[in-house]
Parts: structure tokens; sequence; C-alpha cells
């Protein structure tokens, strides 16, 4: 063997981890809060016909940044295994931390073995049962599981964006307000013009399914209230 | 030992990756049932007696009896076999229970894996022709015996109005124009709907006749069960308009019972 080609394996992990991180650096950042109904998943997203934020379960909301074809696969791939172990057994079945481990596993897998590491960072969201904590996972690149309460950021300005927001975040805001806010720190932080949202909530309702998205124009008439 | 790659979630799907029961299949999971060749005995599995639906000038109802039999015997009296399959149509179900109630299950999955998968809901001819190749599936099983039949019904929010689908044995699709009906009350159902319905009605009138037909059902065919008002069992009915799905509340189905019932009960 030439010895002129062997990396170390702490080198080999630092060259990844920042090879991943510049992909996510390059993509657009997405806030996750609780507010008094449920959780609120707000993104900026110029173009809106690609989503980042969707629908996994009943409860459950992903929302992804970073490479678009990268948390599509692994988006489908999540609710294909909810779907399955949500019919073999029981709806209830189906809890945010048993995908958030599946997919915590997968990025790890990919991370240490493929030729390239995903560029990639996902969010979990879960609605909490009659008066269960609300959960909300954050799994990166290389398939580090973290789990927070009240914000969370995700995203190449995660931690600008979570630090503003964990300041000025109160418990039980109405959706406006968090809409609002969510928007302002988007904009404070971003420090450029913003355009075009995408946000959607899990809620408690009537119905089963508690994701739901938010219009258009309700976000636009929301971002033009805010000040210049 | 597997590769790697199978450590984690499987990334792929079997073409064309947004069906459900495709999925299963490809796991090994999908509903199966061996039956022998020879023409079984009769199992005693129960039976879902009548379901209906109707037009009317905003949208569809649907509904059906409570009742499951088993031979000559009750089997169930508050079966439910009306579902709401998404946000925009809804699935009723007639012949052997647990097979029905399988499919429904089946159905109803697909259609939300669908939603979720490509971020947009199937089209109701979409969901139809899906449901009637389910029922296409269980051939064999209805050879022996054990036949399935659903009844569709949904709002299409293309055309604008609701839409009605009623299925044969061997999977055969066909839209009515105005009503369908499946079960052994089938024929008084839609006996008593041939005279009582007319273009154009309200919710309220059709609401009111698709439980009149019920009870018309449930007066000559013993495996249907009318409302029951002594226990308190009332006919499932999902009215389905542009708004989406609603059951119709347990109150006004009472109401409605009550006055169905008022010249034979």
């Amino acid at each position: 063997m030439n010895p002129g080609f062997y990396v170390t394996p702490e080198q080999l992990v630092r060259d990844r981890a920042e090879f991943a991180r510049k992909g996510i650096a390059r993509g657009r950042s997405i806030v996750a809060m609780e507010y008094r109904k449920g959780i609120l998943m707000l993104a900026e997203n110029p173009g809106g016909a690609l989503h980042k934020i969707s629908e996994v379960y009943d409860r459950i909301a992903f929302a992804g940044v970073g490479r678009y074809n990268e948390f599509e696969t692994l988006r489908k791939a999540g609710i294909r295994q909810a779907d399955v172990m949500g019919y073999l057994y029981s709806r209830d079945d189906v809890t945010a931390l048993g995908l958030a481990t599946a997919f915590s596993q997968t990025l790890g897998v990919i991370f240490s073995h493929e030729t390239k590491p995903f560029e990639v960072e996902l969010l979990i969201c879960e609605l909490g049962r009659d008066g269960h904590p609300n959960h909300m996972l954050q799994i990166s690149y290389d398939g580090t599981l973290v789990d927070e309460r009240g914000v969370l950021a995700i995203g190449g300005k995660a931690d600008l964006l979570g630090g503003a927001l964990r300041e000025r975040f109160t418990e039980d805001l109405e959706l406006d307000a968090a809409i609002r806010l969510g928007m302002e720190v988007f904009a404070e932080t971003e420090n450029r013009p913003l355009d075009g949202w995408e946000a959607a909530v899990l809620e408690e309702g009537s119905a089963r399914r508690c994701f739901r998205r938010l219009a258009d124009a309700e976000l636009e008439s929301l971002s033009a209230q805010l000040s210049p | 030992m597997t590769s790697p790659a199978d450590w984690g979630l499987p990334l792929g799907a079997p073409a064309p990756g947004a069906s459900f029961s495709d999925l299963l299949e490809s796991l090994g999971l999908s509903p199966r049932w061996d039956v022998p060749d020879s023409p079984v005995r009769d199992l005693g599995a129960p039976e879902a007696t009548t379901v209906l639906a109707s037009r009317y000038r905003d949208g569809v109802v649907i509904g059906g009896d409570r009742q499951a039999t088993e031979g000559h015997l009750i089997a169930h009296r508050r079966m439910r076999k009306v579902y709401p399959s998404d946000r925009m149509s809804a699935v009723a179900v007639a012949g052997t229970a647990g097979l029905a109630l399988e499919m429904v299950r089946l159905f109803c999955v697909e259609l939300e894996h669908y939603e979720k998968i490509e971020g947009a809901m199937l089209s109701l001819e979409g969901k139809a022709n899906f449901l009637s190749r389910l029922v296409r599936s269980q051939l064999p099983l209805a050879f022996q015996g054990l036949a399935v039949v659903p009844l569709f019904a949904g709002y299409d929010p293309g055309t604008e109005h609701g839409r009605v689908y009623t299925f044969d044995v061997v999977g055969g699709r066909y839209e009515e124009h105005d009503y369908g009906a499946a079960g052994s009350g089938a024929v008084q159902a839609r006996a008593y709907l041939r005279t009582a319905w007319e273009a154009g009605m309200t919710e309220a009138d059709a609401v009111e006749k698709v439980m009149a037909a019920l009870v018309a059902a449930a007066d000559v065919d013993v495996a249907t069960g009318g409302p029951d008002l002594r226990r308190g069992i009332l006919p499932n009915l999902v009215v389905i308009d542009a708004d989406g799905v609603r059951e119709v509340s347990e109150e006004y189905l009472e109401e409605v019972a009550r006055s169905s019932l008022g010249g034979n009960r």
C-alpha cells in the first residue's frame, strides 16, 4: 500500500463535515416554533413550487434544507416508513422519535460509507397528543440528533436565527404573532431583501391530519406589515 | 452481512413510486389470502349489507346501514360501512365484512400516501380506478363466495359536482348519473330512489331520501338493519360537497330517521 494515500479518520470526518456544511450553507434556513395551538414552520422560499416543508403523518411534519434532491429522497423514505408502520400496526404507533432515529441512522451511514455525505439538515416536528409535550427534532448531515423545545432553526444560518429567535420568543403566541416574529428574525439575520415565504403548521383541530399549509396571500399580507 | 447501504431507511421505491399497495407488495407485506381450489364450505364470515349513494345539487350523499349478518344471524349491529377516504371522497362497502374493511383501510392509506408523496391529491377518477384494481385483486376470493363490492362517491373540483361510482365483483367500474347502491338490500333501495330521486335536490332532500331508501330496504330485506331507535342505532350518512367530507350529525339523523319511519314503524 502506498502510504501517501493514507488519510486519518479524523481528517476524513473533518473533510466530509466541511463539505456538507458548505453545501448546507448555500441554501436558506428554516425556523420552527411552538405557538398557542401547535407548531409553526417557516422558511424563505422564493419559488414556492418546490416545498421544503411537508406532511409525514397525522401529527408529524418534515422540513429539509440543503440539496433538494437529497432531502426529497429522505422525505419520501420517511413517508413510506410511517405509512407502512401505521398500516401494519396502528396509527398511534408512528412517532417522531422513531422516524428521526431512522433518518439519523440513514444519514450516519451515508456520512461514513458513501462517496459523499448528504448536504442536508432535517427537522421533524410532532404535535403532542392530549397535553403531552410537542417534539422538535433536528437531524444533521452526519446523523446527529438534537431534541429542542420552544424554537429550533436549521440551515446555514441556524445558530444566528435560533439565537435571535430564542431571545424574543415567548410561549403561547398567537399564530399571526409567531409568523411575524419569524419573519422579523429572518429579516434581521439575513440583512437583505427577502422574497417569498413558505409556512405550514401542525395544529389541533377536528381532523385526524393536523398538517396545514398556510396560503401565500396570508403570508404576503403579514410580510407586508413588517416595518421595512 | 448486509452492505452499509442497507442499514438505514430504504431510499428507493418500486416504480412509479407513489403507490402504497405497490410498496407493500415489494416488501412482501400486501394482504394475502390463500384459499383452497375446491369451493369452500360456508365459512360463516359476516356479511355487510346495504350501502347507497345519491347525487344532489351541490354534491353527493353516501350512506349505509349498520348491520352485518352471519347466515340467518345478526353478527354485528353497529358495524360501520361508510368511511371518508380523504377530504373529498368516501367509500362504502358491502360483502364479506372482514375483507371489505381491510380493502377500505388499504384504500384510505393509498390515497393519503399518494397525496403526501406527490404533494397533490389523485383525481376522483384516479381514485375510482384504483379502487377497481383492489376489487379485481380479490377475484379469486369472489369465486369462493367471499365477494366484496364497494361504492365510491366524491366531489370532483374539476367539474364542480358530486360523482357516484358503483363496482361489480370483477372490478368493473361504472359511473352513475344519479344514484347507486350495493349489497343485499340494493334492489329495494334502488327501487325507492328510482321514483324519489329528482335532479337538483337540496342536501336536506338527499339526506332524507337516502334515509328513506335504507328504511325501504330494511323493510323488505331481512339482512338490512334499518334505524333502530330503541337501541339508538342509526345508519351512517356522509355528505361530500365543495367544502369536503362531513358526517351527518347523530341528532339530525335521528330526526330524519323518525320521520322516515313515520309510516311504517
